[in-house]
């Protein structure tokens, strides 16, 4: 059942302000969420000051310049900064997005750029969230081509028109932008696959190659796995690759009575 | 692994900056719980004309009052808007309609389809009622 309200532990109190560095004459204020697994406190909110004329544009430059110079404790994940690996995925300024892609000068409209872990995940520590559930929705899609018929000798044909069809599907990151925009997702993450996981799960029901359709199909037949999905669009918003996951979602609808018909 | 750590889930509604598509979301589900009780006043008023004429002026005697009317013209605004929301979704059912502006003006319109007409049937109502 949805829990509207933070646990008690989860409730955000306080927070540091850290001085603001020497000699910086154009500064950025970054409030970003902290919780430390060792010192039992609940959550809080440090402020930071970045130095823009020292420190790149997107959130993630700020994100390592306060890491770098003012608080080496802050946590985040991290890798690619060029929006290919899906680390950097965070809440930012309200909306799910990767911090590496984000401008800084974007967001907040000139107050502080507000940065929290992705929604309704449990924390590992800072801005680092617990994605095991995330994943194991993922795997549970079973998302590898599955066939029947005897492997070719050379590799599986498919021909440029079905290829086509899996564009805006396969482009997905898995950064868990989109499922932890979404509300259904964080009152029903238990049961509910979520966006990016129904995503995938289309994208290997649209493969021309693949012969366990129906099977496939069988497996999201149930109230919560598929029809959780009210049509919010925040997945689709959120998504920092310009996918659509709602879009997707309702494609398998679609197909889950077109099989019947 | 060490010992069941007791984490903090992550802010979500606290934090989460409201979209249009959300919000609308969730007015579409309050509008369909309103009509429950809509449908109660339906009844009461069904029942009340089989009754008979003290019963009916109950009824009147509240629809007549500014709280009876309030009452009304939100159930005449919840059942419009639920009913052009419900058509969006049906839209969207059938695998349209979800590109980001499109999604946007369906939203609007189903929004400003279901004020605009609310006050076009309490229009029609009091020019064809009167004074009544």
């Amino acid at each position: 059942m949805a829990d509207f309200v933070l646990p008690k532990n989860s409730r955000i109190t306080g927070g540091k302000t850290w001085p603001k560095p020497a000699g910086a004459t154009e500064t950025r204020e970054f409030r970003v969420y902290r919780w430390n697994p060792d010192d039992g406190k609940n959550p809080s909110v440090d402020t930071y000051h970045v130095d823009i004329n020292d420190c790149g544009p997107m959130v993630l430059d700020g994100l390592i310049w306060i890491k770098n110079h003012i608080d080496p404790t802050l946590t985040f994940r991290r890798s690619c900064r060029e929006g290919v690996c899906g680390s950097c995925a965070m809440n930012i300024d309200g909306q799910n997005t990767l911090a590496c892609t984000k401008s800084m000068h974007d967001v907040g409209a000139g107050g502080a750029v507000k940065v929290n872990p992705l929604p309704h995940q449990p924390v590992v520590k800072d801005l680092v969230p617990d994605l095991t559930n995330f994943y194991a929705q993922y795997a549970s899609i079973e998302p590898w081509l599955k066939t029947t018929t005897p492997t070719p000798q050379k590799e599986w044909k498919q021909s440029h028109e079905d290829r086509e069809k899996l564009d805006g599907l396969y482009e997905c990151i898995l950064c868990a932008c989109c499922s932890t925009s979404c509300p259904s997702y964080w009152w029903n993450s238990d049961r509910f696959l979520g966006p990016a996981a129904l995503l995938q799960a289309t994208r290997w029901v649209t493969d021309s190659r693949d012969e366990a359709t129906g099977e496939r199909l069988d497996n999201l037949e149930d109230p919560f796995r598929l029809y959780r999905c009210h049509t919010i669009m925040n997945c689709a918003k959120a998504c920092p690759k310009g996918l659509n996951p709602s879009q997707a979602i309702a494609e398998l609808k679609l197909k889950m009575v077109e099989r019947q018909i | 692994m060490t010992a069941r750590i007791d984490r903090p889930l992550s802010p979500h509604l606290q934090t989460y900056r409201w979209t249009l598509t959300m919000a609308l979301s969730i007015v579409h589900r309050g509008t369909g719980l309103a009509l429950y009780f809509g449908t109660l006043l339906l009844a009461w008023w069904l029942i009340a004309t089989a009754s008979g004429p003290g019963a009916y002026g109950n009824v009147q005697a509240f629809t007549s009052s500014w709280f009876g009317k309030l009452v009304l013209f939100g159930y005449t605004w919840a059942l419009l808007h639920h009913l052009v929301s419900g058509l969006r979704h049906f839209v969207w059912d059938l695998g349209y309609g979800f590109k980001a502006n499109e999604r946007e003006a369906l939203t609007w319109g189903a929004l400003i389809a279901g004020i605009a007409l609310t006050i076009l049937v309490w229009i029609i109502a009091y020019a064809i009622g009167g004074a009544r």
